[in-house]
């Protein structure tokens, strides 16, 4: 068979941090990058007679993510301990949610290739991160940092519905814009606060059943996922025509080396004894909770997009863009509604020259230097002919190194303001006439191409300040006649 | 008996729980008389009844989010086996 | 001074009849004396004349807190902050605890003076006190008997009079058990009255502390200082806490007692039958009316009862793993070895069973017929507690089978010994409140030495009041619980 004769099946399971102030069953804190240790407290370290309680606001933002997918709340839902013993873990088991999760079935639709695919969730649950072990410099020991351990977590499974790792990272990408939207996650995949366990398959096109599959653990970056899949595929595809069985095993990428391998040792006799934690109660979700978080939903990318494109008159690909994440969404109506313009022209330079500006400073859209009161000055300007669209991009520039001035002081200063006044550009038009007969010749004859010769000679000569449709129009007319 | 001492051995180990190869037997002896002893369980029929993992009939309550905790690794550490630097240490953990 | 209530210590501190000082160096003193029973793992001796200091210049400002300046201890299984808590185990034998369990810091806020910490079975695992790393607790009725357990410390301290009133654990029976071997008024609350934050957790939806003393008075005094919510502890319960001692004179006219069939059939020794026949029969004088109950499931408590408190005790007590504190085996060659040998050494003989089975029950197979059933059963065992007590006030029954057993006599078969909590343990599961009370002196045999029972009076969920009014109103017509061990007067 080859290559594409097979089909993969995919089904994601992502960790998202959940972005709050104290650890999910203690007061300690969650910021990254504290000294080790510093962050755990007793509850942490899993002292001898210590309690866990839960904290709200992880059940607040785990509801928000259920509404958001559109996915049932669990009126009670309950935690289990995950048994099982690793340095890493200071109770030898994690508090986690297994038969009963907060979030239940739920979907999520993904844009590939133009075409929609609806994603399906399994469930979401919460549950607690584990520590850290560092493994140089301790004379062949290794040394335990228990500042992550308690960090909430929120576990989002994917029915095995993607079919390329092409489909993956969308989801996956979809997702990451999705936590963020909410605020429920920081979305930072370098601190680890989104992290992503692949499940993969292959099958002949064609069959129901699925394949045996193996699980590709902590694949932190979106690029590491597509190739990471696309090794696992071609590997599984690869052992089972050479007469091979892929067996059900957990893998771990390796992106120095690009390849998947085996760590069954972690595997090796694992059971894990879910039980319900003793120490907990059930969590009951009623409907006024449930209003609260509704209330402070924010609307959704899906929504926005939708709405942005029936409302402004936007293309998808510009709606899309600016809704991709929320403070781009805000920054563009912002602007619309300061400056009055038309909203193509707001969205083509947010997602033109601003977004370009931005990405070579590397910077977010809430950290612009130019805010939106000075985008929207200077667009204003050009709606009323004041500046033309080349100008403005020096004027933004400016602006970009100011954030103090506005467009108005710039254009003044620089004397940027276009010339509207007719008797001037006339004068000049007539000036370029009579020095190029030939062109002029060759444009009466038919040849329009010409055309563009003559306008950028005008500009050339006025600097760019004349007003392009007051040009445009007076040179056919002297042209013509 | 109802296990064997290969069966104690795998429990003994997913509970890392040394135990002396002497000891085996009287533990297979023990937990095979416990288990025994719960076998009685068995003839009541609780097909539909609910199983109660807390006494009272209550549910969980809610902490605000707050920052409660402050550092006090210094404390923590001073009854720990071996330290350095800050962190706990463990013999090398192989991923 | 060693013979007076809780309230008649409190009127001699304000009277400056003595100070607390001097009532705490008498006890101390008679701790010293009667070091062979074995009650305490750890004496504190100077924290507590600190502590009896500064309850003199509290007493002496004013402060009218029943238990200031009352010399106390704490069963070892409540951390103390500086103090070792050893849980009775090797494990935690260097265990110098980082913080004050809720119980251990509202006593101290209250100016109760701890005297030390009290020998207990392994992590509360245990109906004997023999399976303490630190060795058997003495009965003083009997040297040569066991104390009961697993708060065994806790029931000698109280029936030597080496502390007015200590603090105990109950998860089958821990509190009752060796208070009705010992002779003295064990009270096991509500699951939820006393906060679980920093009681090392042996079962955590069976544990509960509670009072142990000599008079329901007493418990219901040191049961005030205990009780209450606590946000650290989930499954504490929101609800006020009432005046323990303010219906203790309520008289019982009218009151139901249920007797179930269950609680009074074979297994039970003659004597303790025929002491609790008397007691019923005082209760009858006193006005009470006595109704026959039936609760089939009680029977299936004990097996119930060994799968639950295994399977959370098989992981509550996987944190002592030797990285963070207590035990740690010498050079560990690998992480598993460093596993295997820090629990292996670290933990007796029982602890190991218990964490071995719960480990099974919890087992990938096996949890649907272990775990989930008996999880299946406790609610069934609960429903029939529900049922008699909408019959009536309260349930009475046994506390042990037999009298205090010799010292060894049980130790070689472990099933044995778990039938020993029978009476007992189905209260945990429902998570009901219990009293265990002084109610005879007998022998088991002619002219054995006559040793301690006790009578359990079960109650509603949140009756304490009525059981300690239950229990005084008994106490103020008979004399059991004022009865003293030969020697210890």
């Amino acid at each position: 068979m080859s290559a594409n004769q097979w089909e993969a099946v995919i089904g994601l399971e992502i960790h998202t941090q959940l972005a709050t102030k104290s650890k999910i069953f203690s007061g300690a804190p969650t910021a990254y990058g504290a000294a080790p240790n510093t962050q755990a407290c007793a509850v942490d370290l899993g002292l001898p007679g210590v309690l866990p309680v839960l904290n709200k606001d992880t059940v607040y933002k785990a509801v928000m993510f259920g509404m958001a997918i559109e996915a049932e709340i669990a009126p009670y839902s309950v935690f289990a301990r995950k048994n099982y013993f690793y340095p890493d873990l200071p109770k030898g088991y994690q508090i986690s949610q297994m038969d009963l999760p907060i979030v239940g079935v739920g979907h999520l639709d993904i844009d590939v290739d133009g075409d929609t695919k609806r994603i399906h969730i399994t469930r979401a649950h919460l549950e607690e991160d584990a520590g850290k072990s560092l493994h140089e410099n301790f004379h062949g020991l290794s040394g335990i940092d228990l500042n992550r351990a308690g960090t909430p977590l929120l576990e989002i499974v994917s029915e095995p519905d993607m079919r390329s790792a092409k489909e993956a990272v969308a989801y996956m990408r979809k997702l990451h814009e999705l936590v963020r939207y909410l605020g429920i996650c920081d979305g930072n995949m370098q601190e680890g606060s989104f992290r992503c366990d692949a499940n993969v398959s292959v099958r002949p096109k064609g069959q129901q059943a699925f394949g045996t599959r193996a699980e590709i653990k902590n694949i932190n970056s979106f690029k590491f996922v597509e190739k990471a899949i696309n090794h696992e595929i071609e590997r599984q595809i690869e052992l089972i025509e050479g007469g091979g069985k892929v067996i059900q095993e957990t893998r771990l990428y390796d992106s120095v080396k690009d390849e998947t391998r085996s760590m069954r040792s972690k595997e090796e006799a694992n059971d894990y004894r879910y039980f319900p934690d003793p120490d907990l109660l059930p969590v009951a979700i009623d409907d006024a909770f449930k209003a609260q978080v509704k209330a402070a939903l924010p609307e959704l990318p899906d929504a926005k997009k939708l709405r942005f494109k029936t409302q402004y008159q936007l293309d998808n690909e510009n709606a899309a863009i600016l809704t991709s994440f929320r403070a781009m969404a805000d920054y563009f109506e912002a602007v619309v509604q300061i400056s009055g313009c038309d909203a193509k022209l707001c969205a083509n330079w947010i997602t033109g020259d601003l977004s370009a500006a931005l990405n070579k400073a590397d910077l977010d859209i809430g950290a612009s230097p130019v805010n939106t009161r000075q985008l929207a000055g200077l667009l204003a300007r050009i709606s009323d002919g004041t500046i033309s669209g080349k100008i403005a991009k020096q004027v933004f520039e400016e602006l970009w190194l100011h954030p103090d001035a506005n467009a108005d002081q710039i254009i003044d200063a620089k004397g940027l303001k276009q010339i509207t006044d007719t008797g001037a550009i006339e004068a000049i038009i007539d000036k370029i006439i009579a020095d190029n007969p030939g062109q002029v010749e060759q444009y009466r004859s038919g040849k329009d191409k010409v055309f563009g010769f003559f306008v950028g000679q005008v500009m050339k000569e006025m600097q760019g300040k004349a007003n392009p449709a007051e040009v445009n129009k007076m040179l056919v007319a002297k042209l013509k006649a | 008996m109802l296990l064997t001492t290969e069966d104690v051995k795998k429990i003994a180990y997913l509970a890392r729980l040394g135990i002396e190869d002497h000891d085996f037997d009287s533990y297979t002896k023990d937990l095979s008389g416990m288990l025994e002893l719960m076998t009685s369980m068995n003839g009541l029929d609780t097909e539909n009844v609910a199983a109660m993992a807390h006494p009272l009939d209550q549910v969980q309550r809610l902490r605000d989010d707050a920052v409660t905790e402050t550092d006090q690794r210094g404390h923590f550490q001073a009854i720990a086996p071996q330290i350095e630097d800050g962190l706990y240490l463990v013999p090398k953990v192989i991923e | 001074m060693h013979t007076k209530t809780i309230k008649e210590l409190a009127q001699g501190l304000r009277s400056r009849e003595f100070s607390s000082v001097e009532l705490t160096r008498h006890f101390l003193a008679r701790t010293e004396q009667h070091k062979d029973l074995n009650a305490f793992v750890t004496v504190t001796e100077d924290l507590a004349l600190q502590a009896a200091e500064a309850a003199d210049v509290r007493i002496a400002n004013g402060d009218t807190a029943l238990l200031a300046g009352i010399p106390i201890a704490q069963k070892d299984i409540f951390c103390t902050l500086g103090v070792k808590t050893s849980c009775g185990s090797k494990m935690l034998d260097n265990f110098i605890a980082p913080y004050n369990a809720t119980v251990v810091e509202k006593l101290n806020e209250a100016g109760a003076v701890m005297l030390g910490k009290l020998n207990m079975d392994e992590f509360a695992m245990g109906s004997s006190n023999e399976n303490s790393y630190y060795g058997v607790v003495k009965n003083p009725w009997d040297k040569s008997a066991v104390s009961g357990g697993s708060s065994g410390g806790s029931a000698v301290a109280v029936a030597a009079k080496l502390a007015v009133c200590v603090t105990g654990t109950d998860t089958g029976g821990s509190i009752r058990q060796p208070a009705a071997f010992c002779g003295i008024t064990g009270l096991k609350p509500t699951y939820g009255r006393v906060s679980r934050y920093g009681m090392v957790a042996y079962a955590s939806s069976l544990d509960q502390g509670g009072p142990m003393a000599r008079s329901a008075e007493d418990a219901a005094i040191l049961l005030q200082a205990m009780a209450g919510f606590d946000e650290k502890d989930s499954t504490s319960v929101d609800h006020p806490v009432p005046d323990y001692t303010a219906s203790l004179n309520q008289p019982l006219a009218g009151l139901k007692i249920g007797l179930p069939a269950e609680f009074f059939g074979t297994g039970l020794s003659h004597n303790i039958a025929t002491d609790l026949a008397n007691a019923i029969n005082e209760y009858r004088r006193l006005g009470a009316e006595i109704i026959d109950l039936s609760m089939p499931t009680l029977k299936l408590a004990i097996p119930v009862y060994y799968v639950i408190a295994s399977a959370e005790c098989s992981s509550n007590l996987s944190r002592f793993d030797g990285v963070r504190y207590g035990y740690r085996c010498e050079n560990p060659v690998d992480l598993t070895d460093l596993y295997t040998r820090s629990r292996g050494e670290g933990f007796g003989k029982e602890v190991k069973r218990r964490i071995l089975m719960g480990t099974y029950a919890l087992s990938a197979g096996y949890y649907d017929a272990y775990y989930l059933k008996a999880q299946k059963i406790r609610r069934l065992i609960s429903d029939d507690f529900k049922n008699a007590l909408a019959q009536v006030d309260v349930i009475m029954s046994p506390v042990t089978p037999t009298n205090a057993f010799g010292i060894g006599e049980k130790t070689t078969d472990p099933i044995q010994m778990y039938l020993e909590d029978l009476y007992t343990i189905a209260i945990n599961l429902a998570g009901l409140p219990a009293i265990s009370i002084p109610a005879g002196l007998s022998a088991a045999k002619e002219g054995g030495i006559a040793m301690p029972v006790g009578l359990q009076i079960i109650g509603n969920y949140f009756t304490e009041t009525k059981l300690l009014n239950i229990a005084h109103q008994y106490q103020q017509v008979t004399d059991w619980h004022q009865r003293m061990p030969y020697g210890f007067e």
